[in-house]
C-alpha cells in the first residue's frame, strides 16, 4: 500500500450533493512528465477528477483523458467506481472541461499510452476518499463509529443494525466533512469492477448513431467552411479570385486566412463546390522540386555517413567487430505514413460578446485552448473548449492547425463556423511519420551468437535534439542484451511536417531491429525464438511474452502446406508484447492468415479493452507494413483518398488470438503496443516463405514469390 | 434549388436544395442527422452506409435528385431504441473502439442479414469489405454479425 497522502478539497455541488477533487503532489511518474510537457498550471499541486453524487443517487465521473476510441472513459470509470464501491449501473460519465489548474495541463491528454498508467493510483484513491466521507457522514447519522460502517453497490451498511443510506442521501452531509488525510484502498482480491470485461460506457452511442463527434456539432446560424491550402509543403497564396467559387449555390464567403483561403457555405457540400471551382495562383516556395526519390537518397546516404550524434554506446563496437569475422550489413528503410483518422479534422468555432468556444475532438484539449486563444487573439479564459469523442486520432489530434483555421474563419465571417477537412486534405496535410533509414553493422562469435551491434538512423523529427539526438528517432533500436553496441543518429531536415504516430519511433525501428535479429538468427544458425531469448536475457517480461507466444503459436511444429511463421517482440509504454504472424504468398503477395500475440500489461483494468487495443493497434501496424506509403512529389503528397492509401479490409483481416500475461504489476499501456511488431513477424514469416529478406516497407513494393 | 421528397426512417421528408447534393450532406447539413457519418467523399470507406429501397448505399457518393420518390433509412431510422439484431449484437460483442465507422458497418451488416439471414464468412467479406474501419474491429465485426444472424433467427 502507497503511503502517499492524498489532499482532497470536497464543497457542496451546485446541484447539490457531494463534489470532490482529489490533489497529488507528489506522483512520481508525474513529475518526470511535467519536465517533458511543462508544470500544470498552478504549480507543484495537480488536482486530477471530480466525482459528483446527486441526491438522486447518480454518480457523475468526470473523465479528464479525452477518450481516442481506445476505451479510457470506461476504464477510468472503472477505476473511479471501484474504490466508491458504487453501484455501476447509477454512474455516467461526462468528458472534463479543459481547465490547467483543475485537470493538470499537458496531463489532461490521451497520449503515449499514459492515460491508465498516470490515472490508476490517483483515481482509486479519488474514489476511496469519497467512499470514506460518505462513510463518516452515515457513522455521524446513526451515531456508531465508521469501522461499524461499510460500503456495498452505492450504500453504507451499519453492520449492527443492517440498516442502509444510499449514497445520494449522505451526499450532502458528506460535502460538510473535512477530507481524509489518508485513504485506504481495496485489496486487490475484492476488485469487483477492475479486471472484468465491463461494457463500454460508449458503445450504446456508438451503434445508434447517437455519439456526436467533433464533425457533427451543429450550431444556430452556423456555417460551413473547407480551406484550399497550398499542396506544397511551404507555398502560399500568390493571389486568388473568388469570383466563381462564389457563383457556386450556397457558398457565403470567400476568404483569405493565414493557412489559405476559405470557401464558406450554408452547407459543407456548397463549400467543397466551391473550393473547387475557387482560382489560386500559388507561390510554391522552396520545396516544389521535392521527389520521394530525392527523400530517398538524403535518407539512405546519411544513413551511410560517418559520425552524427551519439544516441548510446556500451562495450567497445569498434574493437568488437575488428575482433570477429566477417561483419554482418543491412541497410532498412520505412516510408512517410498518414494517420487516415476515419473521422477528418472537424471544428466547431463561435466568437460571440469576446468569448471564443470551440468543440472538438482532441486528444490534448490544452494544445487546442492554447491554439484557440493564439488564433482568436482572446484571454485564456476568454477561450473555451469543448471535448467530443474522436474518430481515431493515432497520435496527431492535439489541436493545432484545424482549431487554428476554425477559428480564423468564424472571426472573418463573423458567425459560428464548422470547418472541416476533406479526405485529400487530412491524407495531403497531416504531420507524418517520418520515412526514415537505418544502416546495421553486427558481429557474431564462432559460436553464431552476437557480440557487437550497431545502428545509424537518418529520421527527420519535429522533437529538439538533445546532444545531437532525437530520443523518439532511436528508441527500440538496441534494446537487446549484446555486449558492444552503439547507435548514430541523423537529422537529415526535410520539410515534410512531421509528428506522433501511433507507437512513434518504435513504429519503424522495432520492424527495423527485429528483422535484422532474424538475419542474424539466420547467419548464425539459432531458430529466431533460441536467439531472443538470449537476447532478451534481461528483461523478464519480454522473455515471458516471447515464450508465450511461441507456444500458443506451437513455433517449431509443421504448419500446412505453404504457410510459414515469424515472430517479433517489442517492450514499450511500460508493456511487453510478442507476436507470431502466419503468412502465405499468394500471386506474389503475402496474406497473413493468423496473428498469436501476447501481452503483458501488468494489472487489467477491462479485459475486452487490452484484447481490442491488441488486435486493433496491430491492424493498424499490419495496414502500413503491407501497404501504407505516402509519397512526396514535387513538393506534395500523391496520395489523396482510400485508393491510394488503402487501410486493411474486412477480407484481408487475421485471426487474431491474444493473449494475456496474468500481472499484478503496475498498469502498462496499451493504445500502442502491438504496433511495432507486426512489421518485423510478417517479414520474417516471408523470409521463411521465400528466403528474400524484405528491409524496405511497405511490402507491397516488391513482388514476392 | 428544387424540391425533392422522400421517405426518410418512415416519413415523408421534402427538401429544397441543389438536386446533385450527396444524399450524406443532405442528412447532415440539411436535415440535421448526423449518424451518417463522412469519411471520404468516393464511397471507398462505407461510413456513410444508408439504405434505399432496402439495399446499402454509399450517401456520399448519392446525388439526392436519385432518391426522389424513394425509401430512405438511416442509422437514426434502424430500430426505435437500438433494438435491431445487429445493434444487439454490436452490445453484447461490445464492437466499437472510436465508433466513427460504426452507423456504416451497422448498415451493411442490417442489409447483409436481409438479404442472406445466415452469412457464411464469405459472404460477411463481401458485404463488409467496403466499410473500413481504421481501429482495426474487425474480428468483433464478424463475432457480431454472426451473432446478429443468431439473435435475428431466433426471433423469427
Amino acid at each position: 500500500m502507497s503511503t502517499r497522502r492524498a489532499f482532497l478539497k470536497t464543497s457542496a455541488a451546485a446541484t447539490g450533493g457531494l463534489l470532490i477533487g482529489v490533489y497529488f503532489p507528489d506522483l512520481a511518474g508525474e513529475a518526470t512528465l511535467d519536465a517533458q510537457f511543462g508544470p500544470p498550471g498552478g504549480g507543484a499541486i495537480t488536482p486530477h477528477a471530480f466525482i459528483r453524487i446527486g441526491t438522486d443517487d447518480v454518480v457523475t465521473l468526470t473523465i479528464h483523458k479525452p477518450d481516442n476510441g481506445q476505451g479510457t472513459e470506461t476504464s477510468i470509470a472503472q477505476i473511479l467506481a471501484e474504490e466508491l464501491d458504487c453501484d455501476w449501473s447509477r454512474i455516467r460519465t461526462e468528458f472534463a472541461p479543459i481547465n490547467a489548474a483543475l485537470y493538470g495541463g499537458a496531463l489532461q491528454g490521451t497520449f503515449g499510452s499514459l492515460a491508465i498508467r498516470t490515472t490508476y493510483d490517483p483515481m482509486r484513491r479519488t474514489g476511496a476518499a469519497a467512499r470514506d466521507l460518505l462513510m463518516q457522514a452515515a457513522a455521524a447519522r446513526w451515531g456508531i463509529d465508521k469501522a461499524q460502517c461499510r460500503t456495498e453497490n452505492g450504500a453504507v451498511i451499519n453492520t449492527v443494525t443492517n440498516a442502509r443510506l444510499s449514497y445520494g442521501s449522505l451526499a450532502e452531509a458528506a460535502a460538510k466533512l473535512p477530507v481524509p488525510a489518508n485513504v485506504t484502498l481495496k485489496d486487490p482480491a475484492q476488485f469487483k469492477l477492475i479486471g472484468k470485461p465491463l461494457q463500454r460506457v460508449d458503445t450504446p452511442a456508438k451503434v445508434t448513431g447517437k455519439a456526436t463527434f467533433g464533425i457533427d456539432v451543429r450550431l444556430p446560424g452556423m456555417l460551413y467552411a473547407v480551406v484550399a491550402r497550398s499542396a506544397v509543403f511551404g507555398g502560399r497564396v500568390a493571389r486568388f479570385d473568388g469570383t466563381k467559387a462564389k457563383a457556386v449555390p450556397g457558398v457565403t464567403h470567400v476568404v483569405e486566412i493565414p493557412q489559405g483561403i476559405a470557401v464558406v457555405a450554408s452547407n459543407t457540400w456548397a463549400a467543397m463546390e466551391g473550393r473547387r471551382a475557387l482560382q489560386v495562383e500559388w507561390d510554391e516556395g522552396p520545396n516544389a522540386t521535392l521527389t520521394a526519390v530525392g527523400i530517398r537518397e538524403t535518407l539512405l546516404g546519411l544513413a551511410s555517413k560517418a559520425g552524427g550524434g551519439v544516441a548510446e554506446q556500451h562495450g567497445d563496437f569498434d574493437k568488437a567487430l575488428a575482433a570477429a569475422g566477417q561483419p554482418i550489413e543491412a541497410t532498412y528503410e520505412a516510408p512517410y505514413l498518414a494517420h487516415a483518422r476515419l473521422e477528418p479534422h472537424a471544428c466547431v468555432a463561435r466568437i460571440v460578446d469576446g468569448m471564443c468556444e470551440i468543440w472538438t475532438g482532441t486528444q490534448i484539449p490544452g494544445q487546442a485552448h492554447s491554439t484557440a486563444v493564439q488564433a482568436s487573439g482572446l484571454r485564456a479564459e476568454q477561450v473555451k473548449v469543448h471535448t467530443t469523442y474522436m474518430g481515431g486520432s493515432y497520435g496527431s489530434r492535439g489541436g493545432g492547425a484545424f482549431v487554428a483555421e476554425a477559428v480564423e474563419v468564424a472571426k472573418a465571417v463573423n458567425a459560428p463556423v464548422k470547418l472541416t477537412y476533406s479526405r485529400d486534405d487530412e491524407l495531403q496535410h497531416d504531420l507524418y511519420r517520418p520515412a526514415s533509414a537505418v544502416r546495421f553493422v553486427a558481429a557474431l562469435d564462432s559460436d553464431g551468437w552476437p557480440t557487437a551491434w550497431f545502428a545509424r538512423i537518418a529520421c527527420p523529427t519535429w522533437m529538439a535534439l538533445r546532444n545531437g539526438v532525437a530520443r523518439e528517432s532511436v528508441e527500440g533500436i538496441a534494446d537487446y542484451d549484446i555486449p558492444n553496441v552503439k547507435v548514430e543518429y541523423h537529422d537529415p531536415k526535410l520539410p515534410i511536417p512531421t509528428g506522433y504516430w501511433r507507437s512513434v519511433g518504435l513504429s519503424q525501428n522495432t520492424f527495423f531491429a527485429e528483422s535484422f535479429v532474424d538475419e542474424l538468427a539466420a547467419r548464425g544458425r539459432k531458430d529466431p525464438v533460441e536467439l531472443r531469448r538470449r537476447l532478451y536475457a534481461k528483461s523478464p517480461r519480454l522473455l515471458g511474452v516471447l515464450n508465450l507466444a511461441a507456444e500458443k503459436a506451437r513455433w517449431g511444429t509443421p504448419l500446412p502446406q505453404g504457410r510459414f511463421r515469424g515472430i517479433a517482440a517489442v517492450a514499450g509504454f511500460g508493456s511487453f508484447n510478442a507476436q507470431v504472424a502466419e503468412v502465405s504468398i499468394e500471386q506474389g503477395k503475402v496474406r497473413v492468415h493468423r496473428v498469436v500475440c501476447a501481452v503483458d500489461c501488468g494489472r487489467v483494468i477491462n479485459p475486452t479493452g487490452v484484447i481490442q487495443q491488441a488486435q486493433g493497434a496491430m491492424v493498424y501496424g499490419l495496414s502500413a507494413a503491407l501497404r501504407g506509403n505516402i509519397t512526396i512529389d514535387r513538393g506534395r503528397v500523391a496520395e489523396s483518398n482510400f485508393h491510394q492509401y488503402e487501410p486493411l479490409r474486412m477480407h484481408e483481416m487475421p485471426v487474431v488470438d491474444v493473449h494475456i500475461v496474468p500481472n499484478t504489476a503496475a498498469p502498462g499501456g496499451m493504445g500502442e503496443l502491438t504496433t511495432p511488431p507486426i512489421g518485423a513477424a510478417v517479414g520474417n514469416a516471408i523470409y521463411a516463405a521465400t528466403g528474400k529478406r524484405i528491409r524496405r516497407l511497405p511490402f507491397s513494393l516488391e513482388k514476392l514469390g | 434549388m428544387a424540391n425533392i421528397t422522400f421517405t426518410l426512417n418512415g416519413t415523408s421528408q421534402t427538401v429544397d436544395v441543389v438536386p446533385e447534393m450527396p444524399l450524406l450532406w443532405v442528412l447532415r447539413d440539411v436535415i440535421g442527422l448526423t449518424g451518417t457519418k463522412f469519411g471520404c467523399g468516393m464511397a471507398l470507406c462505407g461510413a456513410c452506409t444508408v439504405h434505399l429501397d432496402g439495399q446499402p448505399v454509399r450517401s456520399c457518393s448519392t446525388p439526392v435528385k436519385s432518391v426522389a420518390g424513394k425509401r430512405v433509412v438511416t442509422i437514426e431510422g434502424l430500430s426505435a431504441n437500438g433494438t435491431h439484431p445487429v445493434q444487439r449484437a454490436w452490445m453484447e460483442v461490445d464492437v466499437p473502439q472510436c465508433g466513427y465507422c460504426q452507423s456504416g458497418q451497422v448498415m451493411s451488416a442490417a442489409a447483409l442479414l436481409a438479404r442472406k439471414p445466415k452469412p457464411t464468412d464469405a459472404d460477411i467479406d463481401e458485404a463488409m469489405r467496403g466499410n473500413l474501419c481504421r481501429c482495426g474491429t474487425y474480428q468483433s465485426v464478424r463475432a457480431a454479425v454472426q451473432r446478429a444472424a443468431e439473435l435475428s433467427g431466433g426471433r423469427s
